[in-house]
């Protein structure tokens, strides 16, 4: 079983839930650990609840676990909610003045804190907060200074009264609890790393910055506003432009126009704006022009449960814009991938000049990873692909106006593309069906060779694409018991459920696919010949990526497991539910979320 | 880019499309294609700079009818493709065409939208009063009363006012002009092209085929040129606005209002300031990478 040490701190929005999980991660990160956070919220503003879950080990941490050691409920609601999570030698650090805890588990230590004995709390509104930040440090056996370098940063720029007040603070929690409280058997452990602590979102508008975009444009949507957010505050340094546009119809078509002008463009949303987003893909794929279009996916349909999770939109990605067309679709699979991906996926829509879609979801989108530095690598490959610009435009080589041709007829299918303002290529891309200078063949000139001709220039691009993205690999034993599959962002709890099987004497193996178009079904298929009992594990109702999987393999799975109520999976949900197709009682498994948020 | 292909001047003969115009015989857009051609002549921008971009309709073919860059895109997207396009190359000159259902229609929001933004390219909608493509149905420019085959008993809705619309959005240029005067619409296409900033130009441009209300004849006698009247000062926003009221037996065409003291999207916005997107250099400097991971630890 990994060792790892995890902090669940509940409250109210606006309460300042934020703050301590902030100054945590920042702590544990600073000592070299990694961390996985994730925050089940509400879409409200003030009031309602939240629960941070943020766990820390040496080891690289995926998910949130399965279970809490130190809970820090701000307010009496999150008491009352989640006390019942702790098992023996967890701890609960709580404002005895205002908060009272009810029956516990065994063996859980209740730690009260007299806040108002401790601190001037009509001064200090959030003097609860950071005195227990400095309690449970002292519990996991962190010295005081790391606490205090972070504070120093947080409360600088409001002078130094209040750093010295919150140190102050922070100083009597730390005190309080070696005095009063038993600290955790294990202190956390230190390491030599520095990580970076990122969300999914920064990372994919960090990603489109380091593949060179240019051009990013979103309207506001949960859970994909976070990427909006980045580029915003870093366009000016970055060189983007970045633009809040009036709704996604002209997000889509604006980025589109971007690229064709000869940049990398890039727009973010969730299903919603994905759905209005749809007519521009066709655009997209049938002037040629390259874009990169995320989708944040969370629970639906419609406005659905717009600050929860769910792996609900597959099909609507297979299927966005009519017509046959040829388009890429990958699913990142951690918030590294998020970063990593997107400098790919802009490689293969540049050479293919293709749609190149993200399908990432809320867990990926708003959870926080630590991430090695040397994982975000700003100077990945670029690969524009046959791009003619002003400066490369070769003017030697280029042929006089009315020859250049935009969509020549070429074996890969892929026709140099020459952008706007290079002399001696005039000429006009059409959504209409069209022949190789571009001339319209849908209105005066149908003609059903010309059309067919064109109609297999393009697709003849799905086996370049094919050709340029790997096969999936499956993880682990090559003969075991079990074999579960996944897509996208529950690669890490299904790989820590694997381990949990394994030390169980389950032997567990795992397929995570990243690429969903192209899927590689022969691959996959090969490896999935010889899997003794397989599980499809996914966050949504239908078992969408079981349907695509069989849609296209044939291959049907002995067994599926599922959820759909808008929180991330936990290890133990995997792990129950495979012992309990294991011995035969269901072949479709929906786990209890234990979370109530 | 200072080279052109060719050093000779551009001429009407430059801006001949590949193909013909599809149009029926003695459509408006006929006269629209020509005054963008002269106008364009008359300005001597070289064709590879300049870029016409529709959506969809009979109108939004136009692209494939004059040799520019040219992008016919979707059924009301063109004014938000144009806007992507300017940002990234901001040297080009970049024209939107397009009709009245496209551009208020079903591309209203983004007609509202680029108003108030104000980048700076040109707009010119081919207003029929009618859809034509689609065989003769109601537009948002139709009158009250007018028979249509989707109102057979005539419209009840009000029509949009597009250059009341224009200056209600914040529109920096907008001005009317009309097919059947190719010298006044090619010098108002040609002042429209120089603003710096959103220009919109309305364009009445009769419908032969299925408006058989709004017709040269109709027009010609109606249509009088704001320029005419020398007390006239298209700097000022509210007589604009009450001259964009007046319909009926007179109906004025020419430069409604014009002010040159907003900056355009494109200058306001200091990520620009380094030249043209598309000419950059796409890497982020190293040290400022290095800035950006530094932030996150």
């Amino acid at each position: 079983m990994k060792q790892t040490f995890a902090i669940g701190i509940g409250g109210a929005a606006g309460q300042g839930v934020a703050t301590p999980g902030d100054i945590f991660a920042k702590i544990f990160s600073r000592r070299g650990l990694n961390l996985n956070a994730y925050n089940a919220y509400q879409s409200i503003i003030r009031g309602g609840h939240t629960f941070l879950t943020i766990r820390t080990g040496l080891e690289k941490v995926t998910n949130m676990g399965d279970r809490i050691d130190l809970f820090i409920p701000l307010n009496q609601d999150s008491m009352d909610r989640h006390l019942k999570l702790l098992s023996a030698g967890a701890a609960c650090l709580y404002n005895a003045d205002t908060i009272h805890p009810g029956p516990a588990a065994d063996g859980v230590q209740l730690c009260a804190l007299p806040v108002s004995e401790m601190a001037d709390i009509t001064r200090n509104k959030v003097a609860q907060n950071t005195i227990a930040i400095g309690a449970g440090l002292h519990m996991m056996g962190i010295g005081f200074q790391a606490l205090e370098d972070v504070l120093q940063e947080q409360f600088k720029k409001k002078g130094d009264a209040v750093v010295a007040e919150n140190v102050n603070v922070a100083r009597a929690g730390y005190d309080y609890a070696a005095a009063h409280f038993t600290a955790f058997p294990n202190p956390l452990p230190k390491a030599d790393n520095r990580y970076a602590i990122l969300s999914g979102n920064i990372a994919m508008a960090m990603g489109g910055a380091a593949a060179g975009v240019k051009f990013y444009c979103a309207y506001p949507m949960s859970p994909s506003t976070g990427v909006l957010h980045w580029m915003a505050a870093h366009a000016r340094k970055a060189g983007i432009m970045v633009r809040q546009v009036e709704d996604e119809i002209g997000v889509v078509n604006m980025a589109i126009g971007a690229a064709h002008a000869g940049v990398r463009s890039m727009c973010a949303t969730s299903g919603g704006g994905f759905a209005l987003m749809s007519e521009g893909l066709g655009m997209s794929a049938m002037m040629e022009t390259p874009v990169v279009v995320i989708n944040c996916q969370r629970a639906g349909p419609s406005t659905g449960v717009p600050t929860k999770t769910e792996q609900g939109d597959l099909w609507q990605m297979l299927g966005a814009a009519f017509g046959d067309y040829p388009r890429v679709i990958a699913a990142p699979l951690d918030i590294g991938d998020c970063f990593k991906l997107i400098p790919e996926i802009f490689n293969i829509a540049d050479r293919f000049q293709c749609p190149g879609l993200v399908l990432c979801d809320l867990l990926l989108s708003e959870g926080r990873l630590s991430v090695h530095p040397k994982d975000l690598d700003f100077n990945p490959p670029v690969d524009r692909g046959e791009l003619i610009t002003a400066s490369n435009g070769a003017p030697s080589s280029v042929p006089t106006n009315g020859t250049y041709k935009r969509y020549k007829f070429t074996e890969s299918g892929v026709s140099p593309r020459a952008v706007p303002g290079v002399p001696g290529h005039v000429h006009t891309v059409a959504t209409d069906e069209h022949m190789e200078d571009g001339v319209l063949i849908s209105d005066e000139f149908t003609n059903p060779i010309k059309r067919r001709a064109m109609m297999e220039k393009r697709m003849r691009k799905v086996a370049g694409i094919e050709a340029s993205v790997p096969p999936p690999a499956l993880w682990g034993p090559r003969n075991a018991e079990v074999t579960l599959i996944g897509w996208g962002s529950t690669k890490g709890v299904i790989e820590e459920a694997c381990q949990i099987l394994n030390e169980q004497g389950i032997s567990a193996n795992h397929l995570q696919v990243r690429w969903l178009v192209p899927l590689h079904g022969d691959a996959i298929r090969e490896i999935l010949k010889d899997a003794h009992h397989s599980i499809i594990v996914e966050n949504n109702y239908s078992g969408q990526f079981a349907r695509y999987l069989r849609s296209e393999t044939s291959f049907v799975a002995n067994g599926h497991i599922r959820k759909y109520d808008g929180e991330p999976f936990m290890p133990h949900h995997i792990v129950e539910a495979v012992k309990e197709q294991l011995s035969g009682t269901t072949k479709l498994s929906v786990p209890m979320h234990e979370i109530m948020v | 880019m200072a080279t052109t292909a060719r050093s000779s001047q551009l001429t009407l003969a430059d801006l001949k499309g590949k193909v013909d115009p599809d149009w029926c015989p003695g459509c408006g857009d006929f006269g629209v294609l020509s005054a963008i051609q002269k106008a364009l002549v008359e300005l001597q921008i070289p064709n590879h700079n300049v870029v016409a971009i529709s959506g969809i309709g009979c109108s939004s073919n136009l692209p494939g009818f004059i040799n520019t860059y040219g992008m016919h895109t979707l059924h009301g997207r063109a004014v938000a493709v144009a806007t992507g396009l300017k940002l990234a190359n901001h040297e080009l000159t970049v024209l939107v065409t397009g009709g009245d259902g496209d551009g208020f229609g079903i591309g209203g929001n983004h007609f509202v939208h680029a108003m108030r933004r104000n980048v700076d390219v040109t707009y010119i909608v081919m207003d029929n009063q009618i859809y034509g493509l689609t065989t003769g149905q109601t537009s948002p420019t139709s009158r009250i009363g007018m028979k249509t085959k989707s109102m057979p008993f005539g419209n009840i809705e009000a029509p949009v006012n597009p250059i009341s619309l224009a200056l209600a959005a914040g529109a920096t240029f907008v001005a009317r002009g009309y097919s059947g005067d190719q010298k006044h619409l090619t010098e108002l296409i040609k002042r429209a092209i120089e603003h710096k900033g959103f220009s919109f130009l309305d364009v009445f441009s009769p419908c032969v085929t299925y408006n058989h209300d709004n017709t040269y004849q109709w027009y010609r006698p109606r249509v009088k040129k704001l320029e005419d009247d020398t007390a006239y000062d298209p700097s000022a926003w509210i007589a604009a606005m009450e001259k964009s009221l007046l319909w009926g037996e007179e109906i004025p065409i020419g430069r409604f209002f014009e002010r040159s003291d907003v900056p355009s999207l494109n200058a306001a916005e200091p990520v620009l300031n380094d030249g043209p997107l598309v000419h950059r250099d796409p890497r982020v400097p190293p040290e400022v990478a290095r800035a950006f991971i530094e932030e996150l630890m």
